[in-house]
């Protein structure tokens, strides 16, 4: 098993916001700003990183059957573990992400990740799995929260590039989202066919 | 070594012992974050009352009217205002705010405690009625005095360009909270003296509740004085 390719995978070949396209909710809820993007990537591979790690180490120890139940219960846990040090030292990220820190226990990334690499192979590979998809999911996101930032606001990462009154407030809002998103995945695709 | 088997033991026990260890570790975390997550609410609570007060050197426990909160402020035996939560629906959810006022009822200054805003619109609201820019500064005003709705509804504030809705809700809660600290004046001109200040603190309590007594007597002076003749800030 070749440790960099597993690494890499998930950056760019198997990228889960590009080319996967898993975990939309919280792409699109979170993403108003680079920051929040960003802070939403590192807590969603922090929990896919130790949930890939346990769930590799005890892969068999859990009954097939039991096998769904008992990957959520590791899941939630670091979810809460997670919320919970956010809340106490870092409260102003804990509070723009809001809701979208617990629902990080359903973000089918992490479920699937679990499913499909750390049920299957060693702790280690498992990982560097875990790191490179969150690493591929934080830059999805903050490359879409940049984007949505410097569109709609003029900033980014609060850093003033053009005065505000000329953004298009749209890329805020939801509906650029979903317009931003589009753009971006066409271009990926675009230099990835070239690539190939 | 091989996969366990799905035998309803196995089942049964491994389930158990996995969510034990969760909530232990869950447990042991909670401890530890108890402290700093408290420290940092409190942190985030003194900062805004640093932010809405003159400044003063001692506060009140806490009281409760009409079901918001209201700290009283005093600088040495001074009273120097008041400041008081409040809450209304906004647009995307509950605005929370902090109003300070000062011993005449003029708003000193708010802090958004909690919002959940259009961002880009809504969420202008943190600076946006402290910026000096024609009519939607509400420092130094008192809502009893000017119109307190927004421009649109015919009143004396401008809205958010875009952010009527959010902007009502907050000017809901701004008159919300003035409603409450105009009731603590009334109540303590009757009783005399706050009953906290006395409590708070024996030594001083003659001159706490003679000076008490004074300033709250200007200020209703004041109040009656200005409510006769309707101002315009236009």
């Amino acid at each position: 098993m070749n440790y960099l390719k597993t690494f890499t995978n998930g950056l760019l070949k198997e990228n889960p916001t590009f080319v996967l396209l898993l975990g939309m909710c919280p792409t699109l809820g979170t993403t108003t700003s680079g920051m929040n993007g960003l802070g939403m990537g590192l807590a969603t591979a922090f929990v896919l990183i130790c949930s890939n790690i346990v769930i590799s180490i005890l892969k068999r120890l859990i009954p097939d059957k039991v096998h769904i139940p008992a990957y959520i219960v590791i899941i939630a846990t670091f979810v809460t573990i997670l919320q919970m040090v956010m809340e106490a030292y870092m409260p102003a990220l804990y509070e723009s992400l809001g809701l979208f820190i617990p629902l990080i226990v359903v973000n089918c990334i992490v479920l699937g990740r679990a499913e499909s690499f750390a049920a299957k192979n060693n702790p280690f590979a498992s990982f560097l799995d875990g790191a490179g998809i969150g690493l591929g999911f934080t830059f999805a996101l903050t490359l879409l929260g940049s984007v949505r930032e410097l569109l709609g606001t003029g900033n980014i990462f609060s850093f003033r590039l053009f005065p505000e009154n000329y953004g298009m407030l749209i890329f805020v809002l939801a509906p650029g989202a979903f317009i931003a998103l589009g753009y971006l995945i066409a271009i990926i695709n675009k230099l990835k066919s070239k690539n190939a | 070594m091989k996969q366990l088997k799905s035998s309803f033991l196995n089942m049964a026990v491994v389930l158990t012992v996995i969510t034990l260890i969760a909530a232990g570790a869950l447990a042991s975390m909670y401890t530890l974050t108890e402290e700093p997550i408290r420290l940092a609410k409190e942190q985030k609570k003194e900062q805004a009352l640093k932010d809405v007060l003159l400044p003063y050197t001692r506060l009140d426990e806490p009281d409760t009217i009409n079901g918001l909160a209201i700290v009283r402020a005093y600088n040495g035996d001074t009273f120097v205002g008041a400041a008081v939560e409040s809450s209304a629906n906004g647009f995307g959810g509950t605005i929370k705010v902090m109003v300070g006022f000062n011993q005449d009822g003029k708003i000193v200054n708010y802090s958004v405690l909690e919002q959940s805003e259009t961002p880009g619109l809504g969420t202008k609201m943190v600076d946006w009625f402290k910026t000096k820019k024609g009519n939607q500064d509400i420092r130094q005003l008192n809502p009893s005095e000017v119109n307190f709705t927004v421009n649109k509804d015919g009143g004396d504030i401008d809205a958010i360009t875009a952010a009527t809705i959010s902007s009502r809700a907050f000017l809901k809660a701004v008159s919300d909270a003035y409603a409450v600290y105009a009731e603590q004046h009334a109540a303590d001109g009757t009783s005399g003296a706050s009953p906290q200040a006395a409590t708070m603190n024996p030594d001083s309590l003659a001159v706490d509740s003679t000076l008490l007594k004074d300033t709250i007597t200007v200020v209703e002076k004041s109040i009656v004085k200005t409510n006769s003749k309707p101002l315009k800030r236009r």
